[in-house]
């Protein structure tokens, strides 16, 4: 199957964009040790977003793979994995900042180096918060795709270094009109010295229509209200299809 | 179960400037000034106060769960916590605490969730989200709802297991509990007493809590 669009966003580089309802979005990892910093808006109301406790909690889980849907905190679901090479992606770690990219590889300005400079999440999605009419109070937690970060049974999180292989893929299928915003930054606790981002494909096909079997929609009775609520919303927009909630 | 964290306080109730009592399903919005301790008991034992903080010079500043783990590498608070602003500022600091740990993973219950968690047709119970967005409306028109980041949820036990799961366990507070922050900036405190009642962790009884504050 051919890509209806692709990109490929290079290491330490950012972008955003609103990708409509019914596509799927593959990521792929161009080499080891991918952080993918993505957060989710409802392009269509923009107070409307990704919220992470709401889709932890639903789902049980702490981690995100096959199966699990990322939840708006209207109670709908923004996307679904339905695809994922690697078993575990990250959605309590956050983003990096300024000063801890400073600290942590050295200062590097752009007079210096151009575009070679280390970039931090704090300033990719500052930037395209504010291009996409936001800012930085719309900040929430991100989901770090390709990472792995658990917590021992103290509470301490611990960075898996060697999660992430070159190849790996993830797949969303979009369930509303998304805005994406990714920032390709290294996850802060990555304890490596070197500034470790690596380029991310990312390419977008037409997704078949969701059936009745579909993996993220059975995973757990949760995820199943969750796409009524959002079938509700599609149905009062335009949709003529109507939708029963049980 | 991890290692908890007591630390009792020394402060004395009668030499507290405000004190007041949220029953259950009420709300609380205020402001401290740097220095001021904020205390938070919880009466009779395994209630959920949802609780967020703004800075309040720049109120686009909330409170970031994920800033105050990174903070400390570990995602439960205790004394010693600082909790940290987006922006990575300090807000406050958790200056005492009897009950040993608190959550700030599991967020706040609201009515859409709510419909996800448990039916559809728990809709139109009461929930914190309602809360929240009730004392926003009424403090300052400067808070909307796009400044309602992930909150803390003092006296909540929300277990990470190593191999990713997620759990409400049951409580580890129990009557006359209470946590004791500082402020370290002027801040505003923002608290939802949580009215759920579709979750055995407050054995379906939601019950007040009572705020205190001293001066420096």
């Amino acid at each position: 199957m051919n890509s209806i669009w692709n990109k490929t966003i290079p290491a330490g580089g950012k972008w955003s964009g609103t990708i409509g309802k019914g596509k799927l979005v593959k990521f792929t990892a161009l080499g080891k040790g991918a952080n993918l910093s993505t957060i989710m808006y409802h392009a269509n109301q923009l107070t409307e977003r990704y919220n992470m406790p709401d889709t932890l909690k639903a789902q049980h889980t702490s981690h995100l793979t096959k199966g699990h849907v990322l939840m708006s905190d209207n109670g709908r679901v923004l996307t679904s994995i339905v695809e994922d090479s690697l078993g575990w992606h990250d959605s309590i770690s956050g983003y990096t900042s300024r000063k801890e990219t400073d600290e942590k590889y050295g200062i590097t300005t752009y007079q210096e180096l151009r575009n070679n400079w280390l970039r931090s999440g704090e300033e990719n999605f500052a930037v395209e918060l504010v291009r996409n009419g936001l800012g930085v109070r719309d900040l929430v937690p991100v989901l770090n795709l390709f990472s792995k970060v658990f917590c021992d049974k103290n509470g301490d999180m611990h960075y898996v270094e060697d999660h992430c292989y070159e190849g790996a893929t993830v797949t969303l299928r979009t369930e509303m009109d998304t805005l994406f915003i990714f920032s390709n930054t290294p996850n802060p606790l990555d304890l490596r010295n070197e500034y470790s981002s690596v380029p991310i494909q990312i390419e977008v096909f037409d997704a078949e229509p969701v059936k009745d079997d579909d993996v993220c929609v059975n995973f757990r009775p949760e995820n199943k209200r969750a796409f009524e609520n959002t079938w509700e919303y599609h149905t009062l927009l335009s949709d003529s299809k109507s939708v029963v909630l049980k | 179960m991890a290692v908890l964290n007591y630390t009792e306080s020394s402060r004395k109730v009668e030499e507290a400037i405000y004190d007041r009592v949220i029953p259950a399903g009420e709300g609380w919005m205020h402001e401290l000034e740097p220095g001021q301790v904020l205390r938070i008991v919880d009466l009779e034992g395994n209630q959920a106060a949802d609780t967020l903080f703004y800075h309040a010079e720049d109120p686009e500043d909330h409170y970031s769960a994920v800033a105050t783990m990174l903070g400390q590498q570990n995602i439960y608070l205790s004394t010693g916590t600082v909790l940290r602003s987006e922006s990575n500022k300090g807000l406050l600091k958790i200056v005492a605490d009897t009950c040993g740990r608190h959550d700030t993973l599991g967020g706040a219950c609201s009515a859409q969730s709510n419909t996800v968690r448990y039916a559809h047709d728990t809709l139109p119970m009461h929930n914190c989200r309602d809360t929240f967005m009730l004392q926003l409306s009424m403090y300052d028109e400067k808070y909307t709802k796009r400044d309602l980041a992930p909150n803390i949820n003092f006296f909540m036990n929300v277990p990470v297991t190593p191999d990713g799961g997620l759990t409400f366990a049951d409580g580890v507070s129990a009557p006359g509990r209470y946590v004791e922050m500082q402020s370290i900036v002027r801040t505003v405190a923002l608290i939802s007493n949580c009215p759920q009642l579709n979750n055995p962790c407050n054995a379906y009884n939601p019950t007040p809590v009572r705020v205190l504050i001293w001066d420096k």
